[in-house]
């Protein structure tokens, strides 16, 4: 017998080995059967998705959840067009995945080729890097260089697009090691001139905040930015991405910022002399009204993109780096600092301006987030779709554990919750995972049910049901009038049956005095998936809220009794 | 834009030039074109060409839009895997060339005056028909804008411009 020739095909699963890959999330298709074939012999284990964009969030989820490159497969066409909406949400949250596309054979592109389509043409705007490899003997050059990209300085998704003859037809290269990208630098330290600078301003501000983001979390900044905290005696407030970097629990953290913050957060930034972001990009969601974002404070941005520098604010001083790098090089530059006066300020804050919510009145997703807190002690992972649920998950849920929060902030991609549940229970499968996710996001990607339930992957989803979209219907309740258009999810299913249909156990809580025993239920249920939904009352708002476009100091407490303009400043 | 074409429309738009070194992979055209327009910005002329390394380009970008926005545009560009880096000329005194073949319909009496013109501008006639001429020019765009400018009058065919490319001066990188 003839021995066995190496494809293309072959030689790509291979290099994915050799680049450590546990899991492909994919769905098959012609163009990209000879990978899937190559799959068969592999120790690479494959994830059958039931729809694209699943693929990708979960090569998100698991992303997001370990810092390794999550991996998916689709084919060509409406494979390849289905993973758009999940780059993009990798894009705008530097998550480094890489997608795998199937494509139609070299002399047929651009042939309106049974589905062929412009895949590296349609994602340009959406990617850190692409490649469509047209020679089979690129592929561990392109391979290696897209871990490296996906991974490296600021992250983000990589699109490889493979031609069906390129991946059957023979590969004889070499495995390749070394990278030779002569125009992607990776900053690492920062110049220590600047850092030198940033820390004489830290140890002259009176009322200091340190502003973390999702670069904190990704460079695993956490540690040294308490250490920090604790020696200049700064409160620390992060972004909606930048949860879990350090623990939201630590007695100088106010918790979240921006639209949906805490007051206590918000009014720190609000009358703070001195604003550090460490790995934040100063997104509209935390600036408000950019004229008058801390106009009298210091500014320093720590980035380890430079593109963010003066793109939405203009620092006093900009430090290109790695976050835990610069982060452990101000350190010792710094001496204790005394800020009681301001912490107390702070702390008046956080005892006249808690977050609450009605006890009364029907069962309250914030209720519901309150003990699913206690339940995990705010050991799980957890992830969210994107709605109101989320700003409460964000809220209620205290998140201790770098990579213990997973959501898609920038993209604000509804689907995305449960699927990167998924991929994070296959990341870290002794971890107890939680979807967080409303009843319209929730119904984008519910067909990955069946691949959890398939794998018995213990991940659990709550569903905060409240038969609207939610967040648009507030918004329409402060800002139109109460005219709702198209935010009523009549004919939603009812969820605990159709959980039962795809062989998940579920659980539905109706009254508050049910929520302890069921969230407990579910957390210890390891046989497989389960969905806990939680029927809500249906016209609820998140508080506190700054209005888009408004400056902070234009936060509402609560419901206002007079009418609201629109939003003009930001959608 | 051109001056000529800025006093036509009474739109006054800041132009700017870029070079860019770019690594000759495919797609890297697209990508920079993408970086100005969904920034707004407009591609005045862009010129492409083998760079004396092997396996790179340069591409010189003239360009207009909001200046503020130029600083995230270079960035982008910078940011860019296949572009190696990206320089702002725009203020430079760096030496700068551009070419353009224009076409002008004429009779035998207009001949001698547009030939006077061309003389004076060091433009060559490079095609000489019964009713046309096609002339050539080469210099800093102001200069080539001067001469379209003077030439208005007459019957002005075809204009094909190469775009400005330009060099840093001495020591200084492109």
């Amino acid at each position: 017998m003839a021995e066995k020739i190496t494809t293309g095909a072959d030689k790509l699963i291979q290099c994915l080995e050799r680049e450590g890959v546990e899991y492909i999330f994919g769905l098959s298709g012609g163009a990209a059967m000879p990978i899937f074939d190559a799959l068969v012999e592999s120790k690479i284990k494959l994830v059958l998705v039931r729809h694209e964009q699943g693929a990708t969030h979960m090569a998100d989820g698991y992303a997001r959840a370990t810092g390794r490159p999550g991996i998916a497969l689709v084919t060509s066409g409406p494979g390849a067009t289905n993973t758009v909406t999940g780059l993009m949400t990798a894009h705008m949250d530097s998550a480094p995945i890489i997608v795998l596309c199937g494509q139609q054979i070299t002399p047929m592109l651009g042939k309106d080729a049974f589905q062929e389509a412009d895949v590296t043409g349609i994602t340009y705007a959406v990617v850190k890097h692409s490649y469509l490899v047209k020679d089979a003997s690129d592929i561990p050059r392109v391979t290696r260089e897209a871990f490296h990209l996906a991974t490296s300085g600021r992250p983000g998704p990589i699109l490889i697009d493979l031609p069906k003859d390129i991946t059957q037809g023979p590969c004889q290269a070499a495995f390749v090691d070394e990278i030779d990208l002569p125009g992607y630098t990776i900053p690492a330290r920062g110049r220590p001139e600047l850092i030198a600078a940033a820390a004489e301003k830290l140890q002259a501000s009176k009322r200091p905040v340190l502003y973390i983001g999702n670069g904190a979390v990704i460079s695993g900044a956490g540690k040294a930015v308490v250490s920090l905290a604790e020696k200049l005696r700064a409160p620390m407030v992060n972004t909606l991405l930048g949860k879990g970097a350090v623990d939201e629990t630590h007695p100088l953290h106010l918790g979240m910022l921006g639209m949906h913050g805490t007051a206590y957060a918000n009014k720190a930034v609000v009358d703070c002399d001195l604003i550090m972001a460490i790995g934040a990009r100063w997104d509209d969601r935390i600036t408000g009204k950019l004229d008058e974002f801390c106009i009298d404070a210091v500014k320093i941005h720590i980035d380890i993109d430079p593109a963010e520098f003066n793109k939405m604010i203009r620092p006093d001083i900009a430090i290109e780096g790695d976050a835990r790098l610069v982060v452990e090089d101000l350190l010792p530059l710094v001496e204790a600092a005394d800020t009681e006066e301001w912490l107390a300020r702070c702390a008046r804050w956080r005892r006249q301006y808690p977050l609450k919510y009605p006890r009364q009145g029907g069962l309250r997703a914030q209720r519901v987030l309150d003990v699913l807190q206690e339940v995990t002690g705010g050991q799980a992972i957890i992830t969210t779709d994107v709605g109101q649920h989320q700003m409460w998950a964000a809220q209620f849920l205290k998140t201790k554990l770098n990579r213990h929060w997973i959501t898609s902030g920038g993209a604000g991609t509804m689907g995305f919750g449960f699927p990167a549940a998924i991929g994070a229970q296959f990341a870290r499968p002794k971890e107890k995972v939680w979807a967080v996710v409303g009843d319209g996001g929730f119904q984008m990607t519910l067909s990955e049910l069946a691949t959890a339930a398939v794998h018995k992957l213990p991940v659990k989803c709550l569903i905060i049901n409240n038969n609207f979209l939610g967040m648009v219907r507030q918004w329409q309740e402060m800002f139109f009038e109460n005219r709702l258009s198209g935010v009523k999810l009549e004919g939603n299913p009812d969820f605990v049956k159709l959980a039962q249909a795809y062989g998940v156990k579920a659980w539905r809580i109706k009254r508050s005095a049910d929520i302890q025993r069921i969230l407990q239920a579910a957390h210890e249920y390891d046989e497989g998936p389960c969905v806990v939904c939680a029927d809500v009352v249906q016209e609820d708002n998140v508080f506190p809220m700054i209005p888009a476009g408004a400056p902070l100091s234009g936060m509402l407490i609560e419901k206002p009794k007079q009418k609201l303009e629109k939003p003009t400043g930001s959608t | 834009m051109s001056e000529a074409l800025q006093a036509a429309t009474g739109e006054v738009r800041n132009l700017h030039t870029i070079s860019l070194f770019v690594h000759n992979r495919p797609g890297v055209l697209v990508r920079v074109a993408l970086v100005f327009s969904r920034r707004g910005y407009n591609i005045e002329s862009l010129v492409v060409s083998p760079a004396a390394k092997g396996g790179f380009s340069r591409m010189t970008i003239t360009c207009s839009g909001a200046s503020e926005t130029l600083e995230q545009i270079i960035k982008q560009l910078a940011k860019l895997v296949d572009v190696v880096h990206a320089v702002d000329h725009t203020h430079d005194c760096a030496y700068e060339t551009e070419i353009a073949l224009l076409k002008v319909a004429c009779s035998s009496a207009e001949r001698t005056e547009i030939l006077q013109i061309a003389e004076h501008f060091g433009a060559k006639v490079v095609d000489y028909g019964t009713d046309s001429l096609m002339l050539r020019v080469f210099g800093a765009s102001d200069k080539l804008d001067a001469l379209i400018a003077l030439l208005g009058p007459f019957d002005l065919v075809e204009l094909v411009r190469s775009g400005k490319i330009l060099m840093a001066r001495a020591g200084a990188a492109t």
